[in-house]
């Protein structure tokens, strides 16, 4: 089948559906890769190095639309493209199927088959083909570069000849893939991070980039949602909220909100009054401005400066950031395709028994198949079931106590009547074996585990001591005795020399 | 050529010297000097049995110790360090056949009769008889045991039919002939008795050592080792010596201990291991089968940047390691990794390997550094911190059931946490269980990536990707 790849017609777009080293991948899985011309120029993508890669390379997008079986698509489909859909192409794209139900409607009309990137479940197996996170991330980093750049300060701090530099405070609201990210490039710049977010688990997460978690203490109320998103939360909770972000907003430099729930507008953080608080200079990156913005004064698509406080709400960061966005939405892409294509033959197989295709696939056959069944997993549990369950009880039985009375009077008696019939000279050296045993006993006990072999080497080369017993009989007038004897003295040798001599090797081994 | 007081004498100092030498090999500072300490004991005593009690056939002495004693140097230099454990094991099938030569060579002396009278006869004969037993039962199964782990002989447990009362069998065989013999040794036979006995003792060591699976292998080669020393021991008893009496049983309750320490690492009982066919336990088992979720398959590149990003990483050895003969890429990986100030460390699990410190010896050859090797119990408690584990080869000893599953064949065992760390990679060839039968569930946690391939190959390419 052949995958098409037209030109994102969408104003501003800079991203691109594949790469040539991914185009190159979709080969090796069946497929032949047909791309618009220049459809990858703003993401520094030449029409060249998709040539090299083995693409056909089309002149116009009627000729993609027409000639390719799949379309692989950043933006939903829009100006005109949503009605070329036929019933036997595929398309692969973001399409937030629960925003645009029109065009959802449109789609199912075709009778094509329409898979959505932002509908792949977020269970464990489908983390690869996880565009959400893999732009989430992209906008949090880039989120930080765009600060920096309307931040007339350094972020990290110094001490000069030319006096201190003070680092520069970030506070990032939210901690999904986009508020890590950002957490790990503000504090890879220097500055100091702290974070906010009402799911108490993420606190770990924050806590292992170097940041410092800021607390609500609030009773019993955890922010997770389904599917490890966040929810909305109780109007007291929200009080609680608002007086930390005053209060934070007196001290910090850079705010960074990242906060969205899933299916509603993007809840209000950031007030006018919190505005008024941050210092002039300040700036504030709001990532959620395409919901409506968590903060008030958030103007979507522009950067506006309010009270001397620069608002950030560009709503196409990941954009912004092309080569690194293409590369990875093209890299969630094939890993969709290469699991919906499992003989290899360049064959796409819609299987609706596989939960990943089934949550993605918003229509198909003229059937709207939006939404899903609820997914069986969950990327987060819901109560941290993980908390792993409770070392089973060994229920020890309280050994009796008359076992070991027992057998120790049975085995003085037995010891009693030994004695009773022995020669001296027997129990003489029994007295020996005895206390011989008793001292192996104490010297080994402690031994390290480590030396566990040489130890082993070692009491096989002294237990070869039995050579005694042959010395003793070699000297015998009787043929056979003495070799026996022989034999066994060179048996015997064996053991010696090379018991020690393995020992001292692996002794030398060992080293500090 | 000496007389029998300076002998004695000898044969004191060489005892201490022996009970030093068992004493300096429990700790890595002084396990040098106290393998030096039995070389010297062992010298003295030989010397002085050689000057005081060997007359005639010096000749013929001299010859077998140095070709005896240039084929153990041969062995000894020429052993690669992953099959120490079968090389244990032929060195303990020596001692018991010494022990059923010294024996037999004992009984035939025509002195014998002479010598003892009454009850002192019927206990030299007993201790005769044992001797010989003990012996040919070590002789047998360390053979078996060479045979297993050199893989010449499958290491699958196997199982006959009423092996119980086989061996029951076997050993009131072993009680009757005794008799017999006591009885027919007084009017100056008794040469049948013995010679079935040592059949059915070596026909008991093949039976025992056959039973049992590849797993419980540390368990059997430290029997093995202190049954050598018991054989020994009784050797002494028959030839009225001291020193063989001593030094056998420092090396029978050594072993003992060492088999001891082995099943507690397993949570087994040691007559369970005794009676052999782990992981043929029936419904427990089958229930790990069923449908656990999905594993997640990492490729090279990816764990080179997994290592790379870690600041504490574990690594657990296991017999997979040995197999594939990793442990020299093992050291490359972790010096490369330490260069870049990255924490890395050893856990080892006792019964790793197959034979007691399998594991530590392997790395040490590998020139590890034996301070950043550590013993289950030192590093358990720190799995939380850890960035990256990295099981190689290992199955059993990381299997979170043997804590959360209290009705698996497993449960109870030691285990390495690893599962609380951030994040394992398994190095595994298949998806294949482990000994114990027992599917592992820590390979479906959703923190765990499965590296599959051969250990050394896996191991090659990370260390190029890095």
């Amino acid at each position: 089948m052949k995958i098409g790849v037209p030109r994102e017609i969408h104003a501003g777009e800079q991203r691109v559906a594949t790469t040539p080293d991914v185009a190159a991948q979709l080969m090796d899985l069946g497929y032949s890769v047909a791309i618009e011309t220049g459809a990858g120029a703003a993401a520094k993508f030449s029409d060249s190095a998709y040539e090299a890669a083995g693409c056909e390379v089309l002149g116009s997008a009627d000729d993609v639309w027409d000639q390719a079986d799949i379309i692989l698509k950043v933006r939903a489909p829009e100006q005109g493209e949503e009605t070329r859909l036929r019933s036997d192409q595929a398309l692969i794209t973001f399409l937030a199927p629960g925003q645009n139900p029109e065009l959802l409607e449109v789609l199912t009309k075709s009778g094509g088959t329409a898979l959505s990137m932002d509908m792949v479940p977020r269970i464990s197996r489908a983390q690869k083909m996880d565009a959400l996170s893999s732009m989430a991330n992209i906008a949090g980093y880039r989120a930080v570069v765009e600060a920096a750049q309307h931040f007339g300060r350094f972020f990290t701090g110094q001490i000069t000849a030319a006096g201190r530099i003070p680092p520069a405070k970030v506070l990032v609201i939210g901690a999904g893939v986009a508020g890590l990210s950002a957490i790990g490039a503000a504090r890879s710049m220097g500055a100091i991070v702290r974070s906010f977010d009402t799911r108490p688990e993420v606190k770990e997460q924050v806590e292992s980039m170097d940041a410092e978690f800021l607390m609500l203490e609030f009773e019993d109320e955890d922010g997770t949602g389904e599917g490890g998103y966040a929810k909305v939360m109780s109007d007291e909770f929200i009080a609680a909220e608002m007086a930390l972000f005053a209060e934070q907003a007196e001290e910090v430099d850079i705010i960074i909100t990242t906060a969205l729930i899933p299916g509603k507008p993007a809840p209000r953080l950031i007030t006018a009054e919190h505005v008024g608080l941050l210092k002039d200079g300040s700036v504030i990156v709001d990532l959620a401005a395409e919901t409506g913005g968590n903060c008030e004064l958030t103007e979507p698509g522009e950067v506006v400066v309010k009270d001397g406080v620069t608002i950030i709400g560009y709503m196409d960061l990941p954009s912004r950031l092309a080569t690194q966005s293409s590369q990875l939405y093209a890299t969630n892409l094939k890993h969709l395709l290469s699991d919906m294509t499992p003989e290899k033959d360049g064959n796409l197989v819609v299987d609706f028994e596989d939960e990943v295709v089934r949550g993605a696939t918003v229509c198909t056959g003229g059937e709207t198949t939006y939404p899903p069944p609820a997914p069986k997993l969950s990327a987060a549990p819901p109560k941290p079931a993980a908390e792993a369950a409770p070392a089973p009880v060994v229920e020890e039985k309280k050994p009796s106590i008359w076992g070991p009375i027992m057998m120790m009077a049975a085995g003085g008696l037995a010891l009693l009547g030994l004695g009773a019939v022995a020669p001296p000279s027997f129990m003489a050296h029994f007295t020996v074996f005895v206390l011989a045993c008793f001292v192996g006993y104490m010297v080994i006990w402690n031994v390290t585990p480590a030396l566990h072999t040489p130890l082993m080497s070692v009491t096989n080369a002294i237990s070869s001591i039995i050579i005694i017993g042959a010395l003793l009989q070699i000297s015998s007038a009787d043929k056979v005795i003495m070799w026996i004897a022989v034999a066994t003295a060179g048996v015997t040798a064996v053991n010696i020399a090379g018991g020690f001599a393995v020992t001292r090797r692996m002794l030398e081994m060992f080293r500090k | 050529m000496i007389n029998e007081g300076i002998v004695n004498i000898s044969y004191i100092i060489a005892t201490i010297l022996f009970i030093l030498a068992l004493g300096g090999l429990s700790h890595q500072e002084t396990a040098r000097r106290g393998n030096w300490y039995g070389i010297v004991g062992m010298a003295i005593a030989l010397i002085a049995t050689v000057l005081g009690e060997v007359t005639a056939q010096y000749d013929k002495l001299i010859v077998a110790l140095l070709v005896g004693g240039s084929v153990g140097l041969i062995l000894a230099r020429r052993v690669q360090m992953t099959q120490m454990p079968e090389l244990v094991a032929i060195l303990h099938s020596l001692v018991g056949l010494a022990a059923v030569a010294v024996g037999f060579a004992n009984f035939m002396d025509p002195g014998r009769l002479a010598h003892y009278t009454g009850v002192e006869l019927t206990i030299h004969d007993i201790e005769t008889y044992i001797g010989v037993l003990i012996g040919a039962v070590t002789f047998s199964g360390s053979v078996i045991a060479f045979g297993k782990l050199s893989a010449r002989i499958s290491g699958n447990p196997l199982l006959l039919p009423a092996r119980h009362w086989l061996n029951l069998l076997l050993l009131l065989g072993s009680i009757y002939y005794g008799y017999e013999f006591v009885q027919q040794s007084v009017a100056g036979g008794g040469m049948m008795p013995l010679v079935i006995m040592t059949v059915l003792a070596l026909l008991f060591g093949i039976h025992m050592v056959m039973a049992i699976g590849g797993a419980d292998m540390p368990v059997v080669v430290s029997m093995l080792n202190s049954y050598s020393g018991w054989a020994a021991s009784a050797t002494g008893f028959m030839l009225g010596n001291d020193l063989l009496i001593v030094t056998g049983a420092l090396v029978g309750s050594s072993g003992a201990i060492l088999s001891y320490i082995m099943c507690r690492a397993m949570n087994r009982k040691f007559l369970a291991v005794i009676a052999g066919g782990f992981g043929t336990g029936g419904g427990a088992a089958a229930k790990g089968g069923e449908d656990q979720g999905e594993v997640q398959p990492i490729d090279a590149q990816e764990t080179a940047a997994l290592f790379a990003n870690a600041k504490e990483i574990m690594i657990i050895p296991g017999y997979g390691m040995a197999v594939a003969q990793a442990q020299h890429i093992v050291y490359e990986l972790t010096r490369a990794l330490r260069d870049k100030g990255i924490n890395v460390r050893f856990g080892i699990h006792p019964v790793a390997g197959r034979m007691p410190g399998h594991m530590n010896v392997l790395l040490a050859e590998a020139k590890v550094p034996y301070d950043i090797v550590f013993e289950m119990d030192e590093i358990n408690d720190d799995f939380p911190n850890i960035d990256v584990s990295v099981v190689i080869g290992a199955n059993d000893i990381v299997n979170p059931s043997a804590q959360e599953d209290p009705e698996g064949p497993i449960a109870g065992m030691p285990v390495l946490e690893v599962w609380k760390g951030k994040t394992t990679i398994v190095l595994k060839r298949s998806m294949a269980t482990g000994y114990a039968g027992v599917q592992n569930p820590l390979f479906f946690k959703e923190n765990t990536r499965m590296l599959f391939g051969d250990a050394k190959d896996s191991l090659d390419e990370v260390f190029k990707a890095l």
